[in-house]
Protein backbone atom coordinates (compact mmCIF):
# COMPACT_ATOMS: atom_id res chain seq x y z
CA UNK A 1 0.00 0.00 0.00
CA UNK A 2 1.52 3.36 -1.13
CA UNK A 3 -0.14 5.98 2.03
CA UNK A 4 2.34 8.34 0.28
CA UNK A 5 0.55 8.31 -3.05
CA UNK A 6 -2.79 8.16 -1.31
CA UNK A 7 -2.08 10.90 0.79
CA UNK A 8 -1.20 13.08 -2.47
CA UNK A 9 -4.33 12.09 -3.76
CA UNK A 10 -6.46 13.01 -0.86
CA UNK A 11 -4.58 16.30 -0.98
CA UNK A 12 -5.36 16.80 -4.29
CA UNK A 13 -8.60 16.04 -4.29
CA UNK A 14 -9.79 18.25 -1.04
CA UNK A 15 -7.51 20.85 -2.69
CA UNK A 16 -9.62 20.46 -5.63
CA UNK A 17 -13.02 21.24 -4.09
CA UNK A 18 -12.27 24.07 -2.00
CA UNK A 19 -11.13 26.06 -4.98
CA UNK A 20 -13.92 24.42 -6.91
CA UNK A 21 -16.65 25.07 -4.09
CA UNK A 22 -17.21 28.98 -5.11
CA UNK A 23 -17.01 28.22 -8.42
CA UNK A 24 -19.40 25.53 -8.67
CA UNK A 25 -21.90 27.67 -6.37
CA UNK A 26 -21.24 31.26 -8.37
CA UNK A 27 -21.58 29.09 -12.42
CA UNK A 28 -24.25 26.90 -11.25
CA UNK A 29 -26.59 29.50 -9.94
CA UNK A 30 -25.24 31.35 -12.65
CA UNK A 31 -26.12 29.44 -15.65
CA UNK A 32 -29.47 27.93 -14.08
CA UNK A 33 -30.75 31.49 -13.73
CA UNK A 34 -29.45 33.68 -16.72
CA UNK A 35 -30.23 33.72 -20.39
CA UNK A 36 -27.77 34.97 -22.44
CA UNK A 37 -27.10 34.36 -25.82
CA UNK A 38 -23.77 32.63 -25.47
CA UNK A 39 -25.10 30.11 -22.59
CA UNK A 40 -25.18 27.23 -25.48
CA UNK A 41 -21.37 28.12 -25.72
CA UNK A 42 -20.35 28.24 -22.63
CA UNK A 43 -22.41 25.19 -21.44
CA UNK A 44 -20.39 23.09 -24.30
CA UNK A 45 -17.02 24.21 -22.63
CA UNK A 46 -17.97 23.18 -19.44
CA UNK A 47 -18.41 19.96 -20.75
CA UNK A 48 -15.30 19.34 -22.83
CA UNK A 49 -13.30 18.53 -20.42
CA UNK A 50 -16.05 15.32 -20.37
CA UNK A 51 -15.64 14.45 -23.64
CA UNK A 52 -12.06 14.79 -24.69
CA UNK A 53 -9.70 12.26 -24.52
CA UNK A 54 -7.56 12.42 -21.37
CA UNK A 55 -4.52 12.33 -23.04
CA UNK A 56 -5.75 14.99 -25.30
CA UNK A 57 -6.73 17.08 -22.55
CA UNK A 58 -3.64 16.55 -20.62
CA UNK A 59 -1.97 17.14 -23.57
CA UNK A 60 -2.77 20.62 -24.44
CA UNK A 61 -2.89 21.57 -19.99
CA UNK A 62 0.94 20.26 -20.46
CA UNK A 63 1.76 22.86 -23.25
CA UNK A 64 -0.36 25.88 -21.35
CA UNK A 65 1.61 25.12 -18.23
CA UNK A 66 5.04 24.68 -20.02
CA UNK A 67 7.67 26.64 -19.46
CA UNK A 68 7.50 28.45 -22.92
CA UNK A 69 3.92 29.26 -22.20
CA UNK A 70 2.75 32.80 -20.76
CA UNK A 71 1.12 31.03 -18.08
CA UNK A 72 4.00 28.88 -17.60
CA UNK A 73 6.26 31.83 -17.14
CA UNK A 74 3.94 34.15 -14.98
CA UNK A 75 3.90 31.36 -12.63
CA UNK A 76 7.68 30.77 -12.83
CA UNK A 77 7.97 34.65 -12.30
CA UNK A 78 5.44 34.70 -9.10
CA UNK A 79 6.63 31.76 -7.40
CA UNK A 80 10.25 30.85 -8.78
CA UNK A 81 9.18 27.24 -9.71
CA UNK A 82 7.94 25.44 -12.93
CA UNK A 83 3.77 24.59 -13.24
CA UNK A 84 4.34 21.95 -14.82
CA UNK A 85 5.41 18.34 -13.35
CA UNK A 86 4.74 20.31 -10.10
CA UNK A 87 1.57 19.24 -7.15
CA UNK A 88 0.53 23.23 -7.95
CA UNK A 89 0.08 22.48 -11.42
CA UNK A 90 -1.56 19.05 -10.78
CA UNK A 91 -4.69 21.04 -8.67
CA UNK A 92 -4.46 23.86 -11.33
CA UNK A 93 -4.96 20.93 -14.31
CA UNK A 94 -7.84 19.30 -11.58
CA UNK A 95 -10.01 22.19 -11.07
CA UNK A 96 -10.03 22.57 -15.00
CA UNK A 97 -11.20 18.87 -16.10
CA UNK A 98 -13.52 18.69 -12.74
CA UNK A 99 -14.79 21.94 -13.94
CA UNK A 100 -18.10 19.59 -15.61
CA UNK A 101 -18.55 17.67 -12.29
CA UNK A 102 -18.59 20.84 -10.34
CA UNK A 103 -20.90 22.87 -11.98
CA UNK A 104 -23.23 20.41 -14.01
CA UNK A 105 -25.07 18.91 -10.84
CA UNK A 106 -25.04 22.74 -8.79
CA UNK A 107 -26.91 24.14 -12.08
CA UNK A 108 -29.39 21.80 -12.11
CA UNK A 109 -29.67 22.10 -7.70
CA UNK A 110 -30.24 25.87 -8.56
CA UNK A 111 -32.54 25.22 -11.72
CA UNK A 112 -34.92 23.30 -9.45
CA UNK A 113 -35.65 26.39 -7.17
CA UNK A 114 -38.47 27.74 -8.60
CA UNK A 115 -38.35 31.10 -10.15
CA UNK A 116 -41.43 31.94 -7.99
CA UNK A 117 -39.63 31.20 -5.22
CA UNK A 118 -36.54 33.42 -5.83
CA UNK A 119 -38.78 36.21 -7.35
CA UNK A 120 -40.58 35.95 -3.47
CA UNK A 121 -37.30 36.19 -2.10
CA UNK A 122 -36.50 39.51 -3.44
CA UNK A 123 -40.46 40.58 -2.57
CA UNK A 124 -39.28 39.62 1.14
CA UNK A 125 -36.54 42.12 0.48
CA UNK A 126 -33.56 40.19 0.70
CA UNK A 127 -30.98 41.12 -1.42
CA UNK A 128 -29.41 38.37 -4.33
CA UNK A 129 -26.95 37.70 -1.83
CA UNK A 130 -28.83 37.25 0.81
CA UNK A 131 -31.67 35.33 -0.99
CA UNK A 132 -28.68 32.81 -2.21
CA UNK A 133 -27.83 32.37 1.56
CA UNK A 134 -31.48 31.96 3.14
CA UNK A 135 -33.47 30.18 -0.02
CA UNK A 136 -31.18 28.98 -2.97
CA UNK A 137 -28.91 27.48 -1.29
CA UNK A 138 -30.89 25.87 1.66
CA UNK A 139 -32.63 24.38 -2.03
CA UNK A 140 -30.13 23.76 -4.13
CA UNK A 141 -26.97 22.32 -1.31
CA UNK A 142 -27.95 18.62 -1.89
CA UNK A 143 -26.76 19.90 -6.21
CA UNK A 144 -23.59 21.33 -4.85
CA UNK A 145 -22.37 18.87 -2.23
CA UNK A 146 -23.20 16.23 -5.32
CA UNK A 147 -20.47 18.23 -7.27
CA UNK A 148 -18.24 18.26 -4.62
CA UNK A 149 -18.40 14.84 -3.64
CA UNK A 150 -18.27 13.95 -7.48
CA UNK A 151 -15.22 16.26 -8.06
CA UNK A 152 -13.73 14.43 -5.19
CA UNK A 153 -14.12 11.23 -6.30
CA UNK A 154 -13.24 12.17 -9.82
CA UNK A 155 -9.91 13.75 -8.68
CA UNK A 156 -8.76 10.39 -6.79
CA UNK A 157 -9.39 8.64 -10.19
CA UNK A 158 -8.12 11.06 -13.18
CA UNK A 159 -4.85 8.85 -14.80
CA UNK A 160 -4.42 10.31 -18.25
CA UNK A 161 -4.36 13.77 -17.32
CA UNK A 162 -2.52 13.36 -14.37
CA UNK A 163 0.11 11.91 -15.82
CA UNK A 164 0.69 13.98 -18.75
CA UNK A 165 0.72 17.02 -16.60
CA UNK A 166 2.69 16.04 -13.67
CA UNK A 167 4.35 12.91 -14.28
CA UNK A 168 4.88 10.51 -12.00
CA UNK A 169 7.11 11.96 -9.19
CA UNK A 170 6.87 10.35 -5.19
CA UNK A 171 5.17 12.63 -2.93
CA UNK A 172 4.86 15.57 -5.59
CA UNK A 173 2.65 14.11 -8.62
CA UNK A 174 2.64 10.45 -8.19
CA UNK A 175 -1.59 9.76 -7.42
CA UNK A 176 -2.72 6.57 -6.08
CA UNK A 177 -4.23 5.81 -9.88
CA UNK A 178 -0.52 5.98 -10.97
CA UNK A 179 0.58 4.51 -8.18
CA UNK A 180 -2.23 1.25 -9.16
CA UNK A 181 -0.44 1.16 -12.66
CA UNK A 182 2.68 1.11 -11.10
CA UNK A 183 2.61 -1.61 -8.99
CA UNK A 184 0.83 -4.14 -12.39
CA UNK A 185 3.79 -2.54 -13.82
CA UNK A 186 6.09 -3.89 -11.51
CA UNK A 187 4.08 -7.06 -11.08
CA UNK A 188 2.68 -6.03 -7.53
CA UNK A 189 -0.69 -7.83 -7.76
CA UNK A 190 -1.38 -7.97 -4.12
CA UNK A 191 -0.35 -4.13 -3.64
CA UNK A 192 -2.63 -3.00 -7.09
CA UNK A 193 -5.72 -5.30 -5.65
CA UNK A 194 -5.38 -3.58 -1.93
CA UNK A 195 -5.17 0.35 -3.28
CA UNK A 196 -8.07 -0.62 -6.04
CA UNK A 197 -10.25 -2.10 -3.33
CA UNK A 198 -9.66 1.20 -1.68
CA UNK A 199 -10.52 3.24 -4.43
CA UNK A 200 -13.75 0.96 -4.71
CA UNK A 201 -14.88 1.89 -1.39
CA UNK A 202 -14.49 5.43 -1.81
CA UNK A 203 -15.96 5.42 -4.77
CA UNK A 204 -19.27 3.08 -3.75
CA UNK A 205 -19.54 5.40 -0.86
CA UNK A 206 -19.91 8.27 -2.62
CA UNK A 207 -22.43 6.93 -5.01
CA UNK A 208 -24.25 6.25 -2.48
CA UNK A 209 -23.94 9.83 -0.85
CA UNK A 210 -25.08 11.60 -4.11
CA UNK A 211 -27.99 9.27 -5.00
CA UNK A 212 -29.44 9.43 -1.55
CA UNK A 213 -28.43 13.68 -1.73
CA UNK A 214 -30.53 13.75 -4.86
CA UNK A 215 -33.24 11.61 -3.46
CA UNK A 216 -33.44 14.81 -0.89
CA UNK A 217 -34.06 17.55 -3.80
CA UNK A 218 -37.04 16.10 -5.35
CA UNK A 219 -38.38 15.48 -1.30
CA UNK A 220 -37.63 19.42 -0.71
CA UNK A 221 -39.20 20.74 -3.53
CA UNK A 222 -42.34 18.84 -3.98
CA UNK B 1 -49.90 58.24 -0.69
CA UNK B 2 -51.94 56.39 -3.28
CA UNK B 3 -49.62 54.15 -5.80
CA UNK B 4 -49.63 55.18 -9.44
CA UNK B 5 -48.35 53.16 -11.88
CA UNK B 6 -47.89 53.54 -15.89
CA UNK B 7 -46.67 50.88 -18.28
CA UNK B 8 -45.82 50.98 -22.06
CA UNK B 9 -44.07 48.02 -23.72
CA UNK B 10 -44.66 46.20 -27.18
CA UNK B 11 -43.88 42.65 -25.84
CA UNK B 12 -43.94 39.96 -24.75
CA UNK B 13 -47.84 41.03 -24.17
CA UNK B 14 -48.23 44.77 -25.37
CA UNK B 15 -49.35 46.74 -22.89
CA UNK B 16 -50.43 50.86 -22.11
CA UNK B 17 -51.77 51.05 -19.26
CA UNK B 18 -52.20 53.34 -16.21
CA UNK B 19 -54.11 53.72 -13.05
CA UNK B 20 -54.11 54.92 -9.77
CA UNK B 21 -54.67 53.18 -6.35
CA UNK B 22 -55.58 55.33 -3.17
CA UNK B 23 -54.32 54.01 0.48
CA UNK B 24 -56.71 51.37 1.72
CA UNK B 25 -58.64 50.90 -1.74
CA UNK B 26 -58.65 47.43 -3.30
CA UNK B 27 -58.46 47.93 -6.92
CA UNK B 28 -58.91 44.72 -8.75
CA UNK B 29 -57.45 44.43 -12.06
CA UNK B 30 -59.44 42.04 -14.04
CA UNK B 31 -58.84 40.29 -17.23
CA UNK B 32 -58.66 37.41 -19.26
CA UNK B 33 -55.23 35.37 -19.12
CA UNK B 34 -52.97 37.06 -21.52
CA UNK B 35 -54.70 40.68 -21.23
CA UNK B 36 -51.11 41.54 -19.28
CA UNK B 37 -53.25 42.81 -15.85
CA UNK B 38 -50.28 40.22 -14.19
CA UNK B 39 -47.54 41.84 -15.94
CA UNK B 40 -48.75 44.86 -14.56
CA UNK B 41 -48.24 43.69 -11.18
CA UNK B 42 -45.09 42.71 -11.84
CA UNK B 43 -43.91 45.68 -13.32
CA UNK B 44 -45.44 47.27 -9.41
CA UNK B 45 -43.22 44.97 -7.49
CA UNK B 46 -40.07 45.44 -9.86
CA UNK B 47 -40.20 41.20 -11.26
CA UNK B 48 -40.34 42.93 -14.48
CA UNK B 49 -39.45 46.30 -16.49
CA UNK B 50 -41.47 47.91 -19.09
CA UNK B 51 -40.02 49.83 -21.90
CA UNK B 52 -41.65 52.68 -20.78
CA UNK B 53 -43.22 53.12 -17.13
CA UNK B 54 -43.81 55.14 -13.64
CA UNK B 55 -44.22 53.57 -10.69
CA UNK B 56 -44.56 56.12 -7.62
CA UNK B 57 -45.90 54.60 -4.18
CA UNK B 58 -46.38 57.22 -0.75
CA UNK B 59 -43.88 59.70 -2.47
CA UNK B 60 -41.37 56.88 -2.91
CA UNK B 61 -40.53 56.32 -6.65
CA UNK B 62 -39.75 53.17 -7.44
CA UNK B 63 -39.76 53.28 -11.91
CA UNK B 64 -39.40 56.34 -13.75
CA UNK B 65 -37.82 54.62 -16.86
CA UNK B 66 -37.57 58.51 -18.49
CA UNK B 67 -35.08 59.57 -15.01
CA UNK B 68 -33.58 55.93 -15.44
CA UNK B 69 -34.74 55.23 -12.18
CA UNK B 70 -35.52 51.47 -11.66
CA UNK B 71 -35.30 50.12 -7.86
CA UNK B 72 -34.76 46.39 -7.68
CA UNK B 73 -37.70 44.49 -6.34
CA UNK B 74 -36.09 43.79 -2.68
CA UNK B 75 -35.40 47.38 -2.57
CA UNK B 76 -39.12 47.91 -2.92
CA UNK B 77 -41.40 47.78 0.14
CA UNK B 78 -44.10 45.82 -1.78
CA UNK B 79 -46.31 42.93 -0.62
CA UNK B 80 -46.60 39.90 -3.27
CA UNK B 81 -49.08 37.38 -2.93
CA UNK B 82 -47.82 34.80 -5.81
CA UNK B 83 -50.54 32.61 -7.61
CA UNK B 84 -48.91 29.52 -5.94
CA UNK B 85 -48.34 31.21 -3.13
CA UNK B 86 -44.12 30.64 -3.29
CA UNK B 87 -43.40 29.24 0.16
CA UNK B 88 -40.29 28.80 1.35
CA UNK B 89 -40.46 25.15 1.42
CA UNK B 90 -37.10 24.58 4.12
CA UNK B 91 -38.86 27.13 6.36
CA UNK B 92 -41.92 26.92 8.89
CA UNK B 93 -44.43 29.17 8.49
CA UNK B 94 -43.30 31.26 11.46
CA UNK B 95 -39.79 31.39 9.71
CA UNK B 96 -41.94 32.28 5.90
CA UNK B 97 -43.44 35.40 7.73
CA UNK B 98 -39.95 36.31 9.91
CA UNK B 99 -38.15 35.93 6.41
CA UNK B 100 -39.73 38.82 5.02
CA UNK B 101 -38.77 41.10 8.37
CA UNK B 102 -36.31 43.77 8.06
CA UNK B 103 -35.90 42.79 11.75
CA UNK B 104 -37.06 39.26 12.44
CA UNK B 105 -38.91 39.27 15.31
CA UNK B 106 -40.62 36.09 16.50
CA UNK B 107 -43.30 37.46 18.70
CA UNK B 108 -44.44 39.93 15.57
CA UNK B 109 -44.51 37.30 12.90
CA UNK B 110 -46.62 35.12 15.50
CA UNK B 111 -49.42 38.39 15.40
CA UNK B 112 -49.74 38.11 11.72
CA UNK B 113 -50.29 35.01 11.69
CA UNK B 114 -52.80 35.28 14.21
CA UNK B 115 -54.34 38.41 11.86
CA UNK B 116 -54.77 35.34 9.31
CA UNK B 117 -55.98 32.47 11.79
CA UNK B 118 -53.04 30.41 11.33
CA UNK B 119 -51.48 30.62 15.03
CA UNK B 120 -51.35 27.24 15.61
CA UNK B 121 -50.03 26.45 12.67
CA UNK B 122 -47.05 28.41 12.77
CA UNK B 123 -44.58 25.39 13.20
CA UNK B 124 -45.68 24.00 9.86
CA UNK B 125 -44.06 23.62 6.65
CA UNK B 126 -45.65 24.86 3.72
CA UNK B 127 -46.12 21.00 2.64
CA UNK B 128 -48.10 20.28 5.59
CA UNK B 129 -50.52 22.52 5.06
CA UNK B 130 -53.71 22.88 2.99
CA UNK B 131 -53.65 25.68 0.18
CA UNK B 132 -56.22 28.23 1.93
CA UNK B 133 -53.95 27.64 4.80
CA UNK B 134 -50.60 28.39 2.51
CA UNK B 135 -52.29 31.38 0.90
CA UNK B 136 -53.05 32.54 4.57
CA UNK B 137 -48.74 32.31 5.49
CA UNK B 138 -48.31 33.78 1.65
CA UNK B 139 -50.30 37.14 3.00
CA UNK B 140 -48.85 37.36 5.98
CA UNK B 141 -45.55 37.34 4.56
CA UNK B 142 -46.50 40.15 2.53
CA UNK B 143 -47.57 42.13 5.18
CA UNK B 144 -44.41 40.88 7.40
CA UNK B 145 -42.93 42.83 4.60
CA UNK B 146 -44.60 46.03 6.17
CA UNK B 147 -45.68 46.98 2.20
CA UNK B 148 -46.05 50.06 1.46
CA UNK B 149 -48.35 48.54 -1.68
CA UNK B 150 -49.88 45.18 -1.19
CA UNK B 151 -50.36 43.15 -4.59
CA UNK B 152 -52.33 40.16 -4.53
CA UNK B 153 -51.96 38.12 -7.93
CA UNK B 154 -54.98 35.26 -8.59
CA UNK B 155 -54.77 34.76 -4.84
CA UNK B 156 -57.75 32.03 -4.74
CA UNK B 157 -57.34 30.71 -8.19
CA UNK B 158 -55.63 27.48 -6.76
CA UNK B 159 -58.17 26.26 -3.97
CA UNK B 160 -61.16 24.74 -3.75
CA UNK B 161 -65.00 26.78 -3.70
CA UNK B 162 -65.50 26.36 -0.42
CA UNK B 163 -62.31 27.19 0.64
CA UNK B 164 -62.43 30.50 -1.26
CA UNK B 165 -65.46 31.26 0.27
CA UNK B 166 -63.86 31.73 3.46
CA UNK B 167 -60.70 33.53 2.53
CA UNK B 168 -62.37 35.94 0.85
CA UNK B 169 -64.10 36.57 4.56
CA UNK B 170 -61.07 36.90 5.99
CA UNK B 171 -59.79 39.26 3.39
CA UNK B 172 -62.72 41.01 3.60
CA UNK B 173 -61.85 41.32 7.53
CA UNK B 174 -58.24 42.14 7.24
CA UNK B 175 -58.68 44.97 5.49
CA UNK B 176 -59.98 46.69 8.17
CA UNK B 177 -56.12 46.40 8.90
CA UNK B 178 -54.44 47.49 5.73
CA UNK B 179 -53.51 51.30 5.09
CA UNK B 180 -52.03 50.81 2.14
CA UNK B 181 -53.23 50.46 -1.63
CA UNK B 182 -54.26 47.19 -2.28
CA UNK B 183 -53.99 45.58 -5.76
CA UNK B 184 -56.08 42.50 -6.64
CA UNK B 185 -55.34 40.65 -10.10
CA UNK B 186 -58.10 38.33 -10.80
CA UNK B 187 -59.78 37.06 -13.99
CA UNK B 188 -62.65 36.02 -11.64
CA UNK B 189 -65.31 39.08 -12.44
CA UNK B 190 -67.45 38.08 -8.89
CA UNK B 191 -64.48 38.16 -7.02
CA UNK B 192 -63.45 41.20 -8.10
CA UNK B 193 -67.04 42.85 -7.27
CA UNK B 194 -66.93 40.88 -3.92
CA UNK B 195 -63.85 42.18 -2.99
CA UNK B 196 -63.15 45.18 -4.66
CA UNK B 197 -63.85 48.91 -4.25
CA UNK B 198 -63.01 49.65 -8.13
CA UNK B 199 -62.18 47.67 -10.99
CA UNK B 200 -60.00 48.42 -13.91
CA UNK B 201 -60.90 46.42 -16.80
CA UNK B 202 -58.26 44.88 -19.07
CA UNK B 203 -58.04 43.88 -22.52
CA UNK B 204 -55.12 43.27 -24.78
CA UNK B 205 -52.71 45.71 -21.86
CA UNK B 206 -55.20 48.69 -22.19
CA UNK B 207 -57.49 50.00 -19.50
CA UNK B 208 -61.05 49.19 -21.16
CA UNK B 209 -62.59 51.20 -18.46
CA UNK B 210 -62.06 51.87 -14.72
CA UNK B 211 -64.48 52.63 -11.49
CA UNK B 212 -66.45 51.48 -9.21
CA UNK B 213 -67.84 48.04 -10.06
CA UNK B 214 -71.11 49.68 -10.13
CA UNK B 215 -69.73 52.14 -12.75
CA UNK B 216 -67.87 49.11 -14.83
CA UNK B 217 -70.96 46.94 -14.72
CA UNK B 218 -72.54 49.50 -16.61
CA UNK B 219 -70.19 49.86 -19.19
CA UNK B 220 -70.56 48.42 -22.39
CA UNK B 221 -67.06 48.58 -23.48
CA UNK B 222 -66.12 46.78 -19.52
CA UNK B 223 -68.55 44.34 -20.60
CA UNK B 224 -67.36 42.92 -23.93
CA UNK B 225 -64.17 42.92 -22.27
CA UNK B 226 -65.18 40.56 -19.08
CA UNK B 227 -67.70 38.99 -20.51
CA UNK B 228 -71.27 39.35 -20.70
CA UNK B 229 -72.44 36.42 -18.54
CA UNK B 230 -70.75 38.11 -15.73
CA UNK B 231 -72.53 41.36 -15.44
CA UNK B 232 -73.97 41.37 -12.16
CA UNK B 233 -75.57 44.04 -9.39
CA UNK B 234 -74.31 44.32 -5.82
CA UNK B 235 -77.03 44.41 -3.22
CA UNK B 236 -76.05 45.09 0.48
CA UNK B 237 -78.56 43.95 3.13
CA UNK B 238 -78.72 41.74 6.25
CA UNK B 239 -79.31 38.59 7.38
CA UNK B 240 -82.73 38.47 9.35
CA UNK B 241 -83.34 35.16 9.88
CA UNK B 242 -82.34 31.25 9.06
CA UNK B 243 -85.04 29.46 8.06
CA UNK B 244 -85.66 25.31 9.01
CA UNK B 245 -86.16 25.01 5.25
CA UNK B 246 -82.30 25.55 4.37
CA UNK B 247 -83.37 29.14 3.17
CA UNK B 248 -82.07 32.41 4.81
CA UNK B 249 -84.05 35.28 5.08
CA UNK B 250 -82.23 38.72 3.60
CA UNK B 251 -83.83 42.00 4.38
CA UNK B 252 -82.44 44.07 1.35
CA UNK B 253 -83.93 48.01 0.39
CA UNK B 254 -86.17 46.10 -1.78
CA UNK B 255 -87.71 44.13 0.62
CA UNK B 256 -86.93 40.51 1.80
CA UNK B 257 -85.01 38.15 -0.39
CA UNK B 258 -84.62 34.90 0.25
CA UNK B 259 -81.41 32.38 -0.23
CA UNK B 260 -79.96 29.49 0.28
CA UNK B 261 -78.29 29.16 3.75
CA UNK B 262 -76.19 31.98 4.24
CA UNK B 263 -73.11 32.31 6.20
CA UNK B 264 -72.87 35.32 9.46
CA UNK B 265 -75.28 35.75 12.13
CA UNK B 266 -78.32 37.19 12.41
CA UNK B 267 -77.52 40.74 11.41
CA UNK B 268 -74.64 40.20 9.96
CA UNK B 269 -74.39 43.00 7.06
CA UNK B 270 -73.72 41.73 3.51
CA UNK B 271 -73.81 42.15 0.10
CA UNK B 272 -75.19 39.96 -2.58
CA UNK B 273 -74.31 39.78 -6.07
CA UNK B 274 -77.31 39.05 -8.34
CA UNK B 275 -76.32 38.19 -12.35
CA UNK B 276 -78.26 40.18 -14.37
CA UNK B 277 -78.80 36.67 -16.38
CA UNK B 278 -80.96 35.35 -13.90
CA UNK B 279 -83.07 38.29 -13.56
CA UNK B 280 -86.90 38.46 -14.92
CA UNK B 281 -88.55 41.28 -15.28
CA UNK B 282 -92.61 41.76 -14.97
CA UNK B 283 -94.84 44.45 -15.39
CA UNK B 284 -97.11 42.92 -13.40
CA UNK B 285 -96.78 41.54 -10.36
CA UNK B 286 -96.86 38.08 -10.75
CA UNK B 287 -98.94 35.88 -9.07
CA UNK B 288 -98.59 31.93 -8.33
CA UNK B 289 -94.98 31.98 -9.29
CA UNK B 290 -92.04 29.42 -7.65
CA UNK B 291 -89.75 32.37 -7.51
CA UNK B 292 -88.91 33.85 -4.04
CA UNK B 293 -87.74 36.69 -4.91
CA UNK B 294 -89.88 40.03 -6.33
CA UNK B 295 -88.44 42.80 -6.45
CA UNK B 296 -90.18 46.30 -7.37
CA UNK B 297 -88.63 48.66 -8.95
CA UNK B 298 -88.38 51.36 -12.14
CA UNK B 299 -86.45 51.34 -14.66
CA UNK B 300 -83.57 53.86 -15.21
CA UNK B 301 -82.44 52.85 -18.40
CA UNK B 302 -82.14 50.21 -21.41
CA UNK B 303 -78.74 50.09 -22.63
CA UNK B 304 -78.77 47.81 -25.94
CA UNK B 305 -76.30 45.11 -26.07
CA UNK B 306 -73.91 44.22 -29.47
CA UNK B 307 -76.10 41.18 -29.00
CA UNK B 308 -80.28 40.31 -28.83
CA UNK B 309 -80.20 41.32 -25.54
CA UNK B 310 -80.32 44.63 -23.45
CA UNK B 311 -79.43 45.70 -19.89
CA UNK B 312 -82.16 46.88 -18.10
CA UNK B 313 -81.00 49.24 -14.81
CA UNK B 314 -83.86 48.48 -12.23
CA UNK B 315 -83.27 50.93 -9.25
CA UNK B 316 -84.70 49.03 -6.05
CA UNK B 317 -84.69 51.59 -3.31
CA UNK B 318 -81.51 52.96 -3.42
CA UNK B 319 -79.62 50.14 -5.39
CA UNK B 320 -79.53 49.47 -9.44
CA UNK B 321 -80.09 45.33 -10.30
CA UNK B 322 -79.32 44.25 -13.65
CA UNK B 323 -81.83 42.07 -15.60
CA UNK B 324 -79.95 41.27 -19.38
CA UNK B 325 -83.38 40.02 -21.47
CA UNK B 326 -83.69 39.87 -25.03
CA UNK B 327 -84.40 42.92 -27.40
CA UNK B 328 -87.48 40.99 -28.35
CA UNK B 329 -89.43 40.66 -24.75
CA UNK B 330 -88.04 44.66 -23.86
CA UNK B 331 -89.93 45.28 -26.73
CA UNK B 332 -92.97 43.31 -26.33
CA UNK B 333 -93.47 44.95 -22.86
CA UNK B 334 -92.51 48.17 -24.41
CA UNK B 335 -90.01 48.66 -21.46
CA UNK B 336 -89.36 52.57 -21.47
CA UNK B 337 -87.09 54.69 -18.81
CA UNK B 338 -89.44 55.32 -15.90
CA UNK B 339 -91.49 52.20 -15.93
CA UNK B 340 -92.30 50.01 -12.78
CA UNK B 341 -91.07 46.57 -13.18
CA UNK B 342 -91.25 43.93 -10.98
CA UNK B 343 -87.50 42.13 -10.79
CA UNK B 344 -87.87 38.24 -10.52
CA UNK B 345 -85.17 36.24 -8.90
CA UNK B 346 -85.02 32.32 -8.10
CA UNK B 347 -83.19 31.98 -4.83
CA UNK B 348 -81.18 29.15 -5.87
CA UNK B 349 -79.68 30.95 -8.43
CA UNK B 350 -77.64 33.06 -5.60
CA UNK B 351 -74.66 31.29 -5.58
CA UNK B 352 -72.93 30.61 -2.05
CA UNK B 353 -69.72 32.20 -3.43
CA UNK B 354 -72.02 35.63 -4.60
CA UNK B 355 -72.74 36.59 -1.32
CA UNK B 356 -70.09 38.04 1.21
CA UNK B 357 -69.90 39.86 4.22
CA UNK B 358 -69.44 43.37 4.20
CA UNK B 359 -66.49 45.24 4.81
CA UNK B 360 -66.86 47.30 7.93
CA UNK B 361 -63.54 49.66 6.91
CA UNK B 362 -62.13 52.82 8.16
CA UNK B 363 -59.33 54.23 6.93
CA UNK B 364 -57.91 55.56 9.91
CA UNK B 365 -58.63 52.18 11.66
CA UNK B 366 -56.41 52.86 15.24
CA UNK B 367 -55.45 49.52 14.50
CA UNK B 368 -54.28 49.72 11.51
CA UNK B 369 -50.57 47.96 11.87
CA UNK B 370 -49.05 45.53 10.67
CA UNK B 371 -49.80 47.43 7.00
CA UNK B 372 -48.81 51.08 8.40
CA UNK B 373 -45.48 51.24 7.70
Amino acid sequence: MDWTALWLSLRLAGWTVVFLLPVSVLMGRFLAYRQFRSKGLVEALVMLPLVLPPTVFGFYLLVAFGRNSPLGDLWQGLFGSQLVFSFQGLVLASIIFNLPFAIQPAQRGFQAVPAEVREAAACCGMSPWRSLWKVELPLAWPGVVTAMVLTFAHTLGEFGIVLMVGGSIPGETKTIAISIYDRVQGFDDRGAAIMSAVLVAISLFTIAVTFWLSSRVGRRLS
Amino acid sequence: MALEVMARAAGPIPLDAAFRVEPGELLALVGHSGSGKTTLLRTIAGLWRPEVGRVRVNGHIWLDSAAGVNLPPHRRRVGLVFQNYALFPHMTALQNVMAAMDAPDRAEAARILDLVNLHDLSDRKPAQLSGGQQQRVAVARALARRPQALLLDEPFSAVDRATREKLYAEIIALRAHLAMPVVLVTHDVNEAQMLADRMVVIEKGRVVRAGTTAEVMAAPEALRAMGIREVAAMLPATVAAHLPDGLSRLDAATGPLFLPAVEGAVGTRVRVRIMAQDVILSRARPEGLSAQNILRGRITRILPGTGPGVMVHVAVGDHEILARITRRAADQLALQPGDTVHAILKSLSVARDHVARAREWAPDAPDAPPAAG
